[in-house]
C-alpha cells in the first residue's frame, strides 16, 4: 500500500469528521437558539397544570395528620411522593432504570438515554459478544487447521474507526442540544433559591422572599416511616418551591463541598465553598422529589437527603407568608429585572466565579450539628 | 574507576564457580537489583496489598448488605475510634479511602507495570536487565513504604474518627480544613512516596526501552507489551508530577497556612480537583494500558496468528495516551463548568472510545481465521475482552455531561469504573499471570483450577457490579454506608456475588500451592509455537542473569516472530 495513498486518505477522512462535527455543532446552535425564543410559552401548559393541581390536593390535606402544617400552610402527604428509587419488591422493572422524570430536560435526557444510548450500548455488547460466539466455535484448534496469516486489511481497519465515528456523532448531536438547553439562562422573574450546604444538612434560602433560610434535617428512618414517608429520604423541613415557574436554583457549600442531586428531576450541582452555581429548574408538576448529597462530605455524608416539595403557586405564596417572607411588589421586580440584565447576560454558565463569595456565608447555622441521631 | 573494574572483573569470574551468581537470601531480596526479583517481589506485594484491599471491600459489602449500620461501630472501636455515631460512620469513608488507594497504587500499578513489567519487559526486548537496577529496588521500597503509611494512616486521627476519610480523591477542603488530625497528612505522604516510586520506574522503563533493545529489534518490531509499558511509562512520568504537586499544596494548604484551595484566602477548591484528575484521568488508563498489552500477547500466542493489524495497536494505544491528556473534566461535570468547557469534554472524551474500539475490534481479528487453543490464559482473555467491552460503553454513556448530571456519583459510576478496573485491569493480570506463572515459577499450574478460577470469578463479579447499574440509574449515590430501603434488594445480591468472588480467590490459591508443591516443571516454551517473544527461548525459571549473550533481531524477523530462525525453542 503506497504511504502517499494512505496519507491521502487518512486526511481525507479526518477533515470529513472535522466538517461532520462541525456540522453537528452548528445544528444544535441553531436548534438551541430557536426553543430559547419560545421559552415561555413552553411553560405555560406546565403552569396550567399546576394551576389545576389543588382541585386534585385537597382531599390529601385532610388525611395528613402527623402536624404537618405550618402556620397556615399545610404540607403534601405521602401520596404526593414522586421522585423516589422504586424498589426490586414493588416493581423490579423499575428498580432496574431510572426514575420518572418530572421536568423538561430530564424527559429530553431519560429519552437520549432510552432510545439511543441504551439501544447502542446493548448492540455493541451483544455485537463483541456475537463475534467472540462466532470465533470460538469457528476457530477452535483443530487437527489439520492452518490458522491464517492475515495480519491487515485496509478497508475494514478504516471500517471499524468510520462506523464508531458516525455512531458517537449520532449521540454527540442530542448530547450537546441537551447541554444547551440545561444551560439556559434564567429568566429575570425566576424565583431565587440559594441550597447551603452544610455538615451535614441543607439549608433553603429565599433570597427574593426576605432571604429567609430554612434548615433541613434528615428524619431518623423510624419517624419517617411512621408518617409514612420513606426513610433515609425524609426530612423535618422540605424546600417548597412553586411548581411550573422556573427556579433559580443556586447551590454553594459552607464548609466542605457538597452536592444537590435530585435524581427525577435530572438536577446535580455541586455546592462548593466560596463558589455561586446557579441552574434554572422548572418542575412540571406539584408533588414530593426526593434526592441526596452527592458528593463525598464527611461522617454524615449519608444522612444530609433532598426533599422538594413542589406545589402550586399560590399555595407557595401561603408557605412563604407562614415564614415570614416577604414579596416584591410589580415594580420592584421589573427593577430587580433590570439590575440583573447585564449580568444575566453573562450567566451562560452556572456562573463560575461571578456570584458572592461567600466562604463565611454559612459559619452560623442555626441548628446544632446534632439535631438528628440517625439510628 | 580501578575499584570499579577490579569488582567487575571479579564479578564474571565468579560465573566460573556458580553460573547463576545468586546473592544471599537477605541480599537477594532486600537489597535487589535483579529485574526478575524485583518483579517477583512487586507481584508478593500486589498479591497481599490485593488481599487487604479486598478485605476492606468485604467489610464495605457486608455493612451494605442491608440498610442500617451493622458493623462500622465494632470497626471504629477496632481501629482505637470512639464509640459513638460519627466515629462509626466515619470508618466508612475511612474504607472507601483505603479501599481505593490500595487497589489503584498498591495492587493493580505494582503488579501491572511493576511485576510483569519489570518482569517482561527486559526480557522482551533481549536485554540483560532494566537500566538502572538500583533504581529499580529504590521504586520498589518507596512503594512498600507509601502502602505502610496509608496503612498507619488508619489508626492516627482523622478528624471525625481514626484514618483519613477523604475518598481516594482527596478534595479540598474535606482533606484540608475538614479533617483534623495526622491521619490525611499520612495518607499524603503515602501517595508521595507510592508516586515518587512510579516516576522513577517511568524513567527507568523509557531508558530501558529507547537504550536497551536486543540488536535489530527497532520500535516497529517492539512486542505490543513492550509498548504498552512505554506509553505507561510516559503517562506516570507527565501525570504523577501533577498530582504530586496538587497534594504537596494540600500538605501546605493543612499545616503551613497556605490557602490555594481555600476559597478566604483566594484559593479556590475547583483547582484541586482540575489538578487531580489531570493526574487522575491518564491514572486509570496507566492502570490498564498494560494489560491491553498482555491480551495482545496472549490472544496472539493462543491464536497461532501475528496480532492483526500491530501499528494500529500500538499507535491506538499511543492515542489513548494523549487524548488520555485532555479529557480530566469529565471527572468534574457537575463542579459547575462553563457550557463550553462541558461540551468540549463531552466531546474529547467520546473520541477515545475509537481507539479502544480499534484495539478491540483488532483483538478479535487477531483470532479470526486462528486455530485457537483455549487455555486459561486465552479464557482470561476473552473476559476481559468482553466484560471490558461492557465498561467501555457505559463509559460512552457517562461522557455525555448532560446525562451525567444524573448519573455522576452514582452507583452507575461505580459498576462502570469497577468493569474496566475490577473486570478489566484485573482479568488481565490474571490472564497476564497465568500466561507467564509457569515462566516465572519453573512450575505449571493447574489448567483445570485456573478454569475453574476463571468462570467463579466471571460470575461472581458479574452478580457484584452488575447491580450496581441499576442501583446508580434509580438514584443511589456512591459512598454511603446506609441507604434508603428501596436500595435494599440489588445491594442484597451485590453482596452475594462479593461471596462468590472469596470463593474464586480461594481457588486461585489452591492453585498456586498446587503448582509449588506438586506442579510439573515448566519447559522454556511451554505455550508451543504460538508464542514466539524472547522469553520463550528462555528456561522456566530463565537464568538468574539472562542474554549475557544479547540475542539479535534479523531482518528476517517481523514483529511477531523473535525466535532465531535454526533453533527450536528451549526445552529446559
Amino acid at each position: 500500500m503506497p504511504i502517499a495513498a494512505a496519507y491521502r486518505d487518512i486526511r481525507r477522512l479526518v477533515f470529513g469528521v472535522l466538517a461532520l462535527v462541525g456540522l453537528a455543532f452548528a445544528v444544535q446552535g441553531v436548534s438551541a437558539a430557536a426553543p430559547a425564543a419560545t421559552a415561555p410559552e413552553a411553560s405555560a401548559p406546565a403552569a396550567a397544570q399546576a394551576d389545576a393541581a389543588p382541585a386534585k390536593g385537597e382531599p390529601a390535606v385532610g388525611a395528613d395528620a402527623a402536624g404537618n402544617t405550618d402556620g397556615g400552610y399545610e404540607h403534601l402527604g405521602p401520596e404526593w411522593i414522586k421522585g423516589q428509587p422504586t424498589a426490586f419488591e414493588d416493581s423490579p422493572l423499575k428498580s432496574m432504570t431510572f426514575q420518572d422524570q418530572y421536568t423538561d430536560d430530564g424527559q429530553f435526557a431519560l429519552g437520549m438515554n432510552d432510545y439511543i444510548l441504551a439501544p447502542v450500548i446493548v448492540f455493541i455488547s451483544a455485537f463483541v459478544f456475537f463475534l467472540l460466539l462466532v470465533v470460538v466455535v469457528r476457530y477452535r484448534r483443530r487437527e489439520g487447521r492452518e490458522p491464517s496469516r492475515t495480519t491487515h486489511n485496509t478497508l475494514i481497519e478504516v471500517i471499524w474507526t468510520i462506523v464508531p465515528v458516525l455512531i458517537l456523532i449520532v449521540i454527540a448531536v442530542p448530547s450537546i442540544t441537551l447541554l444547551a438547553r440545561q444551560y439556559k439562562t434564567a429568566p429575570a422573574d425566576a424565583i431565587t433559591i440559594k441550597a447551603t450546604g452544610y455538615q451535614w444538612y441543607w439549608g433553603y434560602t429565599y433570597s427574593d422572599n426576605g432571604g429567609f433560610e430554612v434548615i433541613s434535617n434528615m428524619l431518623p428512618p423510624e419517624e419517617a416511616e411512621a408518617r409514612g414517608l420513606p426513610g433515609h429520604l425524609a426530612v423535618d423541613n422540605r424546600m417548597v418551591v412553586p411548581a411550573g415557574v422556573p427556579l433559580r436554583i443556586q447551590t454553594i457549600g459552607a464548609d466542605v463541598i457538597h452536592s444537590f442531586a435530585v435524581p427525577s428531576l435530572w438536577f446535580k450541582m455541586d455546592a462548593v465553598p466560596g463558589r455561586l452555581n446557579e441552574r434554572v429548574l422548572t418542575i412540571q408538576e406539584p408533588g414530593i422529589y426526593y434526592g441526596q448529597c452527592s458528593e463525598l462530605c464527611g461522617a454524615r455524608h449519608g444522612y444530609m437527603p433532598i426533599a422538594i416539595e413542589a406545589v402550586p403557586m399560590d399555595k407557595w405564596r401561603q408557605w412563604v407568608a407562614s415564614k415570614g417572607g416577604s414579596f416584591g411588589d410589580e415594580a420592584e421586580v421589573t427593577e430587580a429585572a433590570d439590575i440583573q440584565a447585564p449580568a444575566s447576560a453573562t450567566e451562560g454558565a452556572p456562573a463560575a466565579g461571578d456570584g458572592p463569595t461567600a466562604a463565611d456565608d454559612g459559619n452560623a447555622p442555626s441548628v446544632p450539628l446534632d439535631a438528628t441521631e440517625p439510628a | 574507576m580501578a575499584t570499579t573494574a577490579d569488582t567487575f572483573q571479579a564479578h564474571t569470574d565468579e560465573h566460573h564457580h556458580d553460573a547463576d551468581h545468586k546473592p544471599s537470601f537477605f541480599a537477594r531480596w532486600f537489597m535487589s537489583t535483579n529485574h526478575k526479583d524485583i518483579g517477583t517481589l512487586y507481584l508478593i506485594f500486589a498479591i497481599c496489598a490485593g488481599l487487604i484491599g479486598g478485605t476492606i471491600s468485604g467489610i464495605m459489602r457486608a455493612e451494605l448488605a442491608q440498610p442500617g449500620i451493622q458493623y462500622l461501630g465494632w470497626w471504629a472501636q477496632m481501629m482505637g475510634g470512639a464509640n459513638d455515631v460519627n466515629t462509626a460512620l466515619h470508618m466508612w469513608n475511612v474504607f472507601i479511602t483505603a479501599h481505593g488507594l490500595i487497589m489503584v497504587f498498591f495492587m493493580v500499578m505494582p503488579a501491572m507495570i511493576g511485576g510483569f513489567g519489570n518482569w517482561f519487559v527486559p526480557l522482551m526486548i533481549g536485554a540483560p536487565d532494566m537500566a538502572f537496577p538500583r533504581m529499580n529496588n529504590v521504586s520498589f521500597w518507596l512503594t512498600v513504604a507509601g502502602f505502610f503509611s496509608l496503612l498507619f494512616s488508619m489508626f492516627v486521627p482523622g478528624g471525625t474518627g481514626p484514618g483519613a476519610g477523604t475518598g481516594w480523591t482527596v478534595y479540598a477542603p474535606l482533606s484540608t480544613s475538614g479533617s483534623v488530625g495526622p491521619a490525611v497528612d499520612f495518607a499524603i505522604f503515602s501517595l508521595h512516596l507510592a508516586g515518587v516510586g512510579s516516576i522513577l520506574g517511568a524513567t527507568n522503563f523509557i531508558t530501558t526501552i529507547f537504550n536497551m533493545r536486543a540488536p535489530g529489534m527497532t520500535l516497529h518490531k517492539m512486542p505490543l507489551f513492550v509498548w504498552s509499558v512505554l506509553v505507561t511509562a510516559f503517562l506516570l512520568l507527565l501525570a504523577l508530577p501533577v498530582l504530586a504537586a496538587a497534594i504537596t499544596m494540600l500538605i501546605t494548604d493543612r499545616n503551613f497556612g497556605t490557602t490555594f484551595f481555600d476559597p478566604a484566602g483566594g484559593g479556590d477548591p475547583i483547582l484541586y480537583q482540575h489538578l487531580f484528575w489531570f493526574f487522575g484521568h491518564p491514572e486509570v488508563y496507566i492502570m490498564i494500558l498494560p494489560g491491553f498489552g498482555m491480551i495482545s500477547q496472549i490472544v496472539a500466542t493462543f491464536s497461532r496468528k501475528p496480532v492483526f493489524g500491530y501499528l494500529g495497536m500500538a499507535y491506538a494505544m499511543v492515542a489513548i495516551g494523549v487524548v488520555g491528556f485532555i479529557v480530566w473534566a469529565h471527572h468534574m461535570y457537575t463542579v459547575g463548568l462553563d457550557v463550553n468547557t462541558k461540551m468540549y469534554f463531552t466531546a474529547a472524551t467520546m473520541v477515545i472510545a475509537v481507539p479502544t474500539g480499534v484495539k478491540i475490534f483488532s483483538w478479535i481479528a487477531t483470532m479470526w481465521g486462528g486455530s485457537i487453543e483455549f487455555k486459561s490464559p486465552m479464557v482470561w482473555a476473552m473476559g476481559f475482552i468482553f466484560l471490558f467491552t461492557v465498561g467501555g460503553v457505559t463509559g460512552v454513556v457517562l461522557a455525555n455531561g448532560g446525562v451525567d448530571d444524573n448519573l455522576h456519583d452514582t452507583y452507575y459510576v461505580v459498576a462502570h469504573f469497577h468493569y474496566v478496573l475490577s473486570m478489566g485491569a484485573v482479568f488481565s493480570i490474571f490472564a497476564g499471570f497465568y500466561y507467564w506463572f509457569p515462566k516465572m515459577s519453573g512450575r505449571m499450574h493447574s489448567e483445570f483450577l485456573a478454569h475453574l478460577h476463571f468462570w467463579v470469578f466471571f460470575v461472581g463479579v458479574n452478580i457484584v457490579f452488575f447491580p450496581m447499574h441499576f442501583l446508580g440509574a434509580n438514584g443511589m449515590p456512591r459512598r454511603i454506608p446506609d441507604y434508603a430501603e428501596a436500595f435494599a434488594f440489588w445491594n442484597h445480591v451485590s453482596t452475594i456475588g462479593y461471596m462468590i468472588v472469596v470463593a474464586s480467590v480461594l481457588i486461585f490459591f489452591v492453585n498456586l500451592v498446587y503448582a509449588f508443591t506438586a506442579g510439573r516443571r515448566a519447559e522454556g516454551n511451554y505455550w508451543g509455537p504460538g508464542a514466539t517473544t524472547l522469553e520463550w527461548t528462555l528456561s522456566s525459571p530463565p537464568p538468574f542473569h539472562q542474554f549475557e549473550t544479547l540475542p539479535v533481531i534479523e531482518e528476517h524477523h517481523d514483529y511477531h516472530d523473535h525466535l532465531p530462525r535454526d533453533a527450536k525453542p528451549a526445552t529446559a
